[in-house]
């Protein structure tokens, strides 16, 4: 394993992407500028430009021809990965962060920040096939949570959404009503902010990381605790290994 | 609430026009309902007496007509008067109706009950005149005299349940020795496992103290500090409290050697500010809790002394002199040393030992022996000394005058064997100093003195320390960032007389010198600006057995028996708090991350029982006993080995059978998510094609005419 050194972001980055075939990789950062690159050469192919604000995560669709970003700009924008353009943008009162396709890339959801009063929320947007036809209109909108929601990503089937945050407490969501179905515990959850969160390939089960030391791993379907994995440091990403044998936690160095 | 209603009812009150919020109950009555800050006093182990704790009844007094009343009633104020203050109308004497007279006793009521006993205590035989002795008591005493039986039943024999046994934990199967943490705000103890590579916990308290926890000499008690007093704890296991010991805002604590006494200190603001702290120090019997001895005075009185350029209290006060028998204890005064014995806690011979500006003394670990330090007096006409002195004979065994001294430091060997001075000496220009040490031969015929220099004499001294139990002990010396360390022994060859040196390790970061309790082997360990630097050092052979870090360490702790070593990161820095467990060469065996880590102190051991003859034949045999612990070794690890297979083996039964159940759902949802995808068929990562696809992009057609020539 050789690693290769991509250069291109002159502020920090802050979410990385690999598409499904696993040839292209995106990358986020502060400099306002989403970036793609060849995988296994390093090569950069294009960055998107757009955004006015730093961009906090993105998400490929299955095809690898959409890409849509969150970004501190208050607005999530849908570009078409090959040529760079933008095809639509969605706006909000306030800074989107979390973004993640549906299954068939029909449907996305994108979080939004708590902001001058306003609550933090999970908006589920249709995404139309022609993006001539796609309307800002949402399908549904969540809120509850208190604090930032990191990550909001689909559950299996895209019948559930599921979010963590600030307030340390993973949440299911019903993607069709809104309602609010599950609650992980709190004695078993998170004692401090969730900072990441990141699936398995068939959605079946998720890591999520925070700030209390430890990274633990759930079922997407009941919301079970199986097993936790404490560190030394507070983490602030995870990642798991298609394989299924290994995950990855970056821990925050003093 | 029901009742006032039916009580109203009865009286036909009508309780709507009651304002019952404007109810005032008459002071002190409150007809039995406790109010919510009454439990809180509960809790308060400085118990105040209810009722009439206050009230002492004073008997045989004389009996007086109406006339002289008044007379003697002002006569028995006066006294009275003096030790508290008498409530109003506090003083009343009761008068026969029929005589006029006095009935020949009084009460008196104080407002506290600490006055009362307090009146009790110094009044009771006062003798008012020849046939008139004061006999006081407590009001409340009196019930309890009035049901003596008049017949004398002998008292019933309590049947003897024996206490716990304290020693207990010195019998654990397998040898472990056990330790006290304090991080956050619970205090833990421990067993320190190495076999496990982990400790088992023996005991945990959330706020089992206030401020700080500390063992007692031999290990029997653990003492925890409170705002009221201390308190002492024990057991193997259970660390039930055994006694208290009442001394508000106590700040520190000291015991005698031999577990018997407790020395407890406390320094008060004066009520002047520019009055010197008044200092308040209590000995109390350890088993029984009671006072021995308190002293009191300023904190100049108690500040006296100290060498190094220490000032102020230093603690302990109190020396105690070596041994379990705790036969003495000293301390310094102005040119005195008080030296006390415990069978009265009076001084010996009534006065204290004039020692003529004596700045420092300490106690031989073993035998009752001072060694004083008195710098030099009257610009040189008397020059510097260091004395020996024998107790309670006050002989003088050993004097030695020392000359251009700038400042003294005594070090005992923990047998009591050997005492160094380590002695500051200006030089001629008296702008800088040079050290050298007076060694004493304290078993030796006459104490011999020999003097030792180091080869070079202007290096600064850093730290010395004596091997425990043994002949020798090792200096860092030196001026360089990298000082040098030196070891010498008491004896050298064949000859037992002569100090001689072993070797001088040159070079190293080491700035403290931490030896094995059992001698033999010594850490050199680097703390503070050398950031944790440790080396594990083989005095025997003089060879360095292992070097290793514990980055930011700040204390280094051998375990009692010398197997075991810990070094810890206290609280004093913000990250990385925490200790970690070496073996006695240097192996890392496990380590413990803890937030807010203040203290951690491993439990003493009393000492051995085994005779020295038998703890040579154990040292001789040693094959023969270590071959039956090596095949319990090898037990545990077996048996640890299994258990682990065991656990891994479920964990990894209940993962698969995870992994299984999400397949099988991913399997049938198979169909689902391809009509999400309309259509689009299976989503497996296999079942694509790398196919390289040349794509020919026309990027342009230009014409150009070139001429043929």
């Amino acid at each position: 394993m050789r690693p290769i050194l991509m250069k291109g972001h002159e502020r920090p980055l802050t979410f990385l992407k690999y598409n499904r075939e696993g040839d292209l990789l995106f990358s986020c950062a502060k400099d306002h500028t989403p970036t793609v690159w060849f995988a296994d050469n390093g090569e950069r192919l294009g960055t998107y430009r757009g955004h006015n604000g730093a961009v906090w995560s993105c998400d490929a669709s299955r095809d690898s021809t959409r890409l849509i970003t969150g970004s501190a700009d208050q607005t999530a924008k849908l570009w078409d990965v090959q040529t760079g353009t933008q095809l639509y943008t969605f706006n909000f009162d306030s800074p989107a962060r979390s973004v993640d396709f549906a299954v068939g890339d029909k449907l996305a959801v994108i979080t939004t920040d708590p902001f001058m009063g306003l609550t933090s929320a999970i908006h589920i947007k249709r995404i139309a096939r022609d993006h001539s036809d796609q309307t800002s209109e949402s399908v549904v909108i969540l809120k509850g949570p208190q604090g930032r929601i990191n990550r909001a990503v689909w559950g299996p089937l895209n019948k559930t959404i599921i979010s963590a945050g600030e307030d340390a407490i993973v949440r299911i969501w019903d993607s069709e009503t809104g309602k609010l179905l599950k609650e992980s515990d709190k004695e078993d959850g998170h004692k401090k902010p969730i900072t990441s969160l990141s699936k398995s390939n068939d959605c079946s089960h998720f890591l999520t990381g925070s700030l209390d030391k430890s990274a633990k791993l759930w079922d997407s379907r009941t919301l079970t605790l199986i097993k936790t994995y404490v560190t030394e440091r507070p983490v602030n990403a995870v990642a798991m290994s298609p394989l299924l044998d290994h995950v990855c936690a970056d821990r925050e160095l003093n | 609430m029901d009742e006032i209603r039916a009580t109203a009812g009865r009286l036909n009150i009508d309780l709507s026009s009651v304002d019952l919020d404007s109810i005032r109950l008459p002071s002190g009555e409150d007809f039995g309902v406790v109010s919510d800050d009454e439990d809180l006093k509960e809790d308060d182990p400085l118990e105040f007496e209810a009722g009439f704790g206050n009230i002492i009844v004073v008997d045989n007094l004389p009996v007086v007509p109406k006339e002289k009343f008044e007379k003697l009633e002002g006569v028995i104020r006066k006294i009275y008067s003096q030790i508290g203050v008498i409530k109003e109308d506090g003083l009343w004497m009761p008068v026969d109706p029929e005589t006029q007279k006095t009935l020949g006793y009084c009460f008196i009521e104080y407002n506290t009950p600490q006055e009362a006993e307090l009146a009790k205590e110094k009044t009771n035989g006062y003798k008012l005149d020849r046939s008139h002795i004061f006999a006081v008591s407590m009001f409340d005493d009196i019930e309890k005299f009035m049901k003596v039986p008049d017949e004398w039943a002998p008292p019933e024999t309590k049947p003897y349940t024996p206490g716990e046994n304290l020693q207990k934990w010195l019998t654990d199967e397998k040898a472990r020795d056990q330790f006290v943490i304090r991080a956050g705000s619970d205090t833990e103890v421990l067993w320190n496992d190495a076999r496990q590579s982990k400790p088992e916990l023996v005991y945990k308290r959330s706020f089992w103290t206030e401020s700080f926890v500390q063992w007692s000499p031999l290990g029997t008690y653990l003492a925890t500090v409170h705002r009221q007093g201390a308190q002492v704890w024990g057991g193997a296991t259970t660390f039930n409290r055994l006694t208290r010991y009442a001394h508000p805002q106590v700040k520190l604590i000291d015991f005698s050697p031999g577990e018997k006494f407790l020395v407890t200190y406390s320094s008060h603001e004066p009520s002047n500010p520019r009055d010197t702290h008044r200092v308040v120090i209590n000995i109390f019997d350890v088993r029984t809790g009671k006072v021995m001895r308190d002293f009191k005075g300023s904190a100049d009185e108690f500040a006296i002394g100290g060498t190094g350029g220490v000032s102020g209290v230093s603690w302990p006060v109190f020396k105690w002199s070596g041994g379990k028998d705790d036969k003495y204890f000293a301390r310094i005064g102005k040119n005195v040393i008080s030296v006390y014995e415990t069978e009265t806690f009076t001084l010996i011979d009534k006065k204290s030992i004039k020692v003529e500006n004596v700045m420092d003394f300490c106690w031989s670990p073993t035998d009752p022996i001072l060694a004083l330090y008195a710098p030099e007096l009257g610009g040189g006409n008397q020059p510097a000394r260091v004395s020996l002195l024998q107790i309670p004979s006050k002989e003088e065994l050993r004097q030695k005058n020392l000359f251009s001294v700038s400042d003294c430091k005594m070090y005992w060997q923990s047998n009591g064997d050997y005492l160094a001075v380590k002695v500051d000496r200006y030089t001629k220009t008296k702008k800088s100093t040079y050290t050298g040490f007076e060694l004493f031969r304290i078993k030796g015929r006459d104490i011999p003195n020999e003097v030792l220099e180091l080869e070079n004499k202007n290096d600064k001294i850093i730290s010395f320390a004596w091997e425990p139990k043994g002949h020798r002990f090792a200096v860092i010396h030196g001026d360089s960032p990298r000082p040098d360390v030196s070891f010498y022994s008491m004896r050298s060859g064949t000859n037992t007389g002569r100090v001689s040196k072993l070797t001088t390790i040159k070079g190293k970061q080491a700035n403290a010198l931490y030896w094995s309790p059992a001698g033999r082997f010594i850490i050199l360990a680097g703390l503070k600006g050398f950031n944790g630097q440790l080396e594990f050092y083989n005095v025997e052979e003089l060879e360095t057995m292992a070097t290793a870090e514990h980055f930011m360490a700040t204390d280094v702790e051998w375990d009692p028996t010398g197997r075991y070593v810990v070094t810890s990161v206290t609280s004093v820095h913000e990250m990385e708090n925490g200790f970690n467990v070496w073996s006695f060469n240097g192996k890392l065996l496990y380590r413990i991350m803890k937030d807010h880590f203040f203290q951690f102190l491993w439990r003493p051991r009393p000492p051995s029982l085994l005779s020295p003859e038998k703890e040579e034949e154990i040292a001789k045999n040693l094959k023969k006993y270590s071959k039956k612990y090596e095949a319990e070794d090898q037990d545990v690890s077996l048996q640890l080995s299994e258990q682990d297979r065991e656990k891994r083996k479920m964990l990894k039964e209940e993962w698969d059978r995870w992994v299984s159940e999400w397949k099988r759902l991913h399997e049938e949802q198979k169909l689902e998510r391809q009509t999400l995808r309309d259509g689009e068929a299976s989503d497996e990562e296999e079942e694509y094609e790398a196919k390289e696809v040349e794509v020919e992009e026309l990027l342009d057609v230009s014409e150009e005419v070139i001429s043929f020539d």
